[in-house]
């Protein structure tokens, strides 16, 4: 097993409250839909930051395995 | 009314329906499409003779495959028919995307200078057929064609293959060493050996047309993903030769296909994509995304090329080429064999090399049918959002796929290609595909690398060429030698400092390469390119 080279220690310093905030305040006003849509678009800007297979195969890994359990909905 | 009038070839009654045996033919090769054509040349051009079986006496109806890469052309190139291709198709390097009533980007293939032959031309396959069949006519003594005679069964033993012959005036069976099946995506000799296709069929179809008008569209692609005149789905238009237009409409997964190729169901939506121009519908199809191919592509004495041995789904111009590439990969090995300088392992090596081949093709074309048909709420969100993004983040056009143009297919790391020690640069590695480049000849008359390339192995030396194995055909760049590098772009794009050597395949892919390699090492590279396991 090689060492993870996804950040998943605190990497916010002091900004974390105003952060989250900032991310909630970017959904104000928005349908869900329009709030799905923007998060689509982040998650792509951030992907392209990133731009480390490695770090996004760990974090989409990561992402999986801490929510629920696939229902195989269609 | 289609514009294009195919020439009817005549039945020419075969001796075999006389009770003579007829020859023994070392190929038969079951249908006359582009690549059961293409390997009828490129097998007489190598001397080893062939009859190619068709049911039909015409081309094939309507455009079909119509976008021609570089790479195929440099094959036609060395087939003989580069020239009468490029000089009736439409060459094009510019495509345009659109979401809904926006354009979102432009991209220019951008083709490097120094080349022969273009990124891509578009030529409807009536005339690909038409013009292979005229070259076919060059080698009357290596090349039977016959028309008319369907393919009912094939089978093999130990000692030869054969196919089951009906015809007009009688049915008859054909013996061959080999039996290539170019018979299509519904390969009856695919068929009769009880083989299936893996893989993966998507519910999409597509409504494809060929459009006479009369328009000033540029050369150019043009993609839509949910146009506003064809509701929630995507369009592609694509210029042919003789004002003949390429659109391909897609239809939602529940369409019933014979109602959608009604004319009264098509006018319409061509009307809401042309506007008011007047148009005629010259050929309307439809066809199902697939994504699948046979495991194998060599069983014994029966090898199956292009659409008989893979499927893709189209916009990423994979099919027809595909097979063209197959049979660029697999003619000089079956060549080898029947005139026995070659052992019936190199046939494995189409194998494995071509499997790779399709794989890559199916990936790519996977990956683009679920780009335009999203599966899910999320998949979609995901696709209008990249668009969305694309129009103003230039790295979001990347993400965009509205079908990943062929290109040519690397055989790095297989076991023809003899590992790398040199410490040589650029990407002309063993397994590449060569790369074009301007030469001068002894002469002086300019030309192309490619040009000098293929049928036989070569030794391609910078400056001088010790020795070549018998087999092997020298060439000389530089000094007094066979070529100049007038530019120096042979030199750049091989990295040909005096003493480098290349040995290329009669496909035009790299065995090895070396610098001031021995006679020795020439002659082991050689030996492994030719399938000697011992090498």
């Amino acid at each position: 097993m090689t060492d993870p080279t996804l950040t998943t220690t605190w990497n916010l310093g002091t900004d974390g409250d105003d952060l989250y905030a900032r991310l909630m305040a970017a959904h104000e006003g928005l349908s869900d839909d329009e709030s799905a849509r923007l998060n689509v678009r982040l998650v792509l800007l951030l992907v392209n930051h990133i731009g480390d297979r490695v770090v996004l195969e760990e974090a989409i890994a990561a992402a999986r395995r801490c929510g629920p359990e696939p229902t195989n909905a269609t | 009314m289609p514009r294009y009038r195919s020439p009817v070839f005549p039945f020419v009654r075969p001796p075999e329906l006389d009770g003579r045996a007829g020859r023994r033919w070392p190929v038969a090769i079951v249908g006359a499409g582009p690549v059961g054509l293409a390997a009828a040349i490129d097998l007489a051009l190598a001397g080893i003779a062939s009859v190619v079986i068709d049911e039909s006496n015409v081309v094939s109806t309507g455009s079909r495959a119509i976008c021609w890469s570089k790479r195929t052309l440099e094959i036609f190139d060395r087939l003989g028919v580069g020239d009468r291709m490029v000089a009736k198709g439409v060459t094009w390097k510019v495509g345009r995307l659109f979401h809904r009533d926006r354009e979102v980007y432009a991209f220019d293939l951008l083709p490097e200078p120094g080349h022969k032959r273009p990124a891509f031309i578009n030529l409807q396959q009536y005339y690909v057929e038409e013009y292979l069949i005229d070259r076919a006519r060059d080698f009357p003594d290596l090349i039977e064609l016959r028309f008319m005679s369907r393919v009912t069964g094939a089978g093999q033993d130990p000692d030869r293959a054969w196919v089951d012959v009906e015809t007009p005036e009688g049915k008859y069976r054909l013996a061959a060493d080999y039996v290539i099946a170019c018979d299509g995506v519904r390969s009856t000799v695919r068929r009769s050996l009880g083989l299936d296709f893996i893989g993966r069929a998507f519910e999409e179809r597509f409504l494809i047309t060929d459009v006479e008008m009369a328009a000033e569209f540029p050369s150019e692609r043009w993609f839509w993903f949910e146009p506003p005149f064809h509701d929630g789905q995507s369009a592609l238009l694509h210029k042919q030769p003789d004002n003949i237009y390429r659109i391909d409409l897609q239809l939602g997964p529940g369409a019933d296909p014979e109602e959608e190729r009604r004319p009264e169901r098509v006018i319409p939506r061509i009307r809401a994509m042309v506007g008011e121009r007047p148009f005629e519908i010259d050929w309307i199809s439809v066809y199902s995304f697939q994504c699948r191919r046979l495991a194998r592509f060599v069983h014994d004495r029966v090898i199956f090329a292009g659409d008989s041995a893979h499927i893709v789904s189209p916009f990423g111009a994979r099919g027809g080429n595909g097979g063209i590439h197959d049979v660029d990969n697999l003619c000089w090995k079956l060549a080898a064999v029947l005139k026995g300088e070659g052992p019936s392992a190199l046939l494995e090596t189409y194998n494995t090399e071509r499997v790779h081949g399709a794989d890559e093709n199916i990936l790519n074309s996977a990956r683009a049918t679920s780009f335009m048909t999203p599966k899910s709420r999320m998949e979609r969100l995901f696709r209008d959002e990249v668009l969305a993004l694309a129009s103003t983040h230039p790295f979001a056009r990347q993400l965009v796929n509205s079908g990943r143009l062929s290109r040519p297919c690397s055989l790095a790391g297989f076991s023809l290609g003899t590992a790398e020690t040199s410490d040589l640069s650029g990407t002309m590695v063993p397994g590449a595909p060569c790369l074009d480049a301007p030469v001068r000849g002894a002469n002086g008359e300019d030309g192309w690398l490619l040009d000098h390339l293929g049928g036989s192995f070569i030794a391609l030396g910078f400056g001088a060429l010790a020795s070549t194995p018998p087999g092997v055909r020298g060439l000389t760049v530089g000094g007094s030698g066979d070529l100049q590098d007038p530019q120096g772009l042979l030199a750049a794009r091989y990295d040909g400092a005096p003493g480098v050597v290349y040995l290329i395949r009669p496909d035009q892919h790299i065995a090895a390469r070396f610098r001031e390699p021995t006679a020795a090492e020439i002659s082991r590279a050689l030996a492994r390119a030719q399938g000697s396991s011992n090498a």
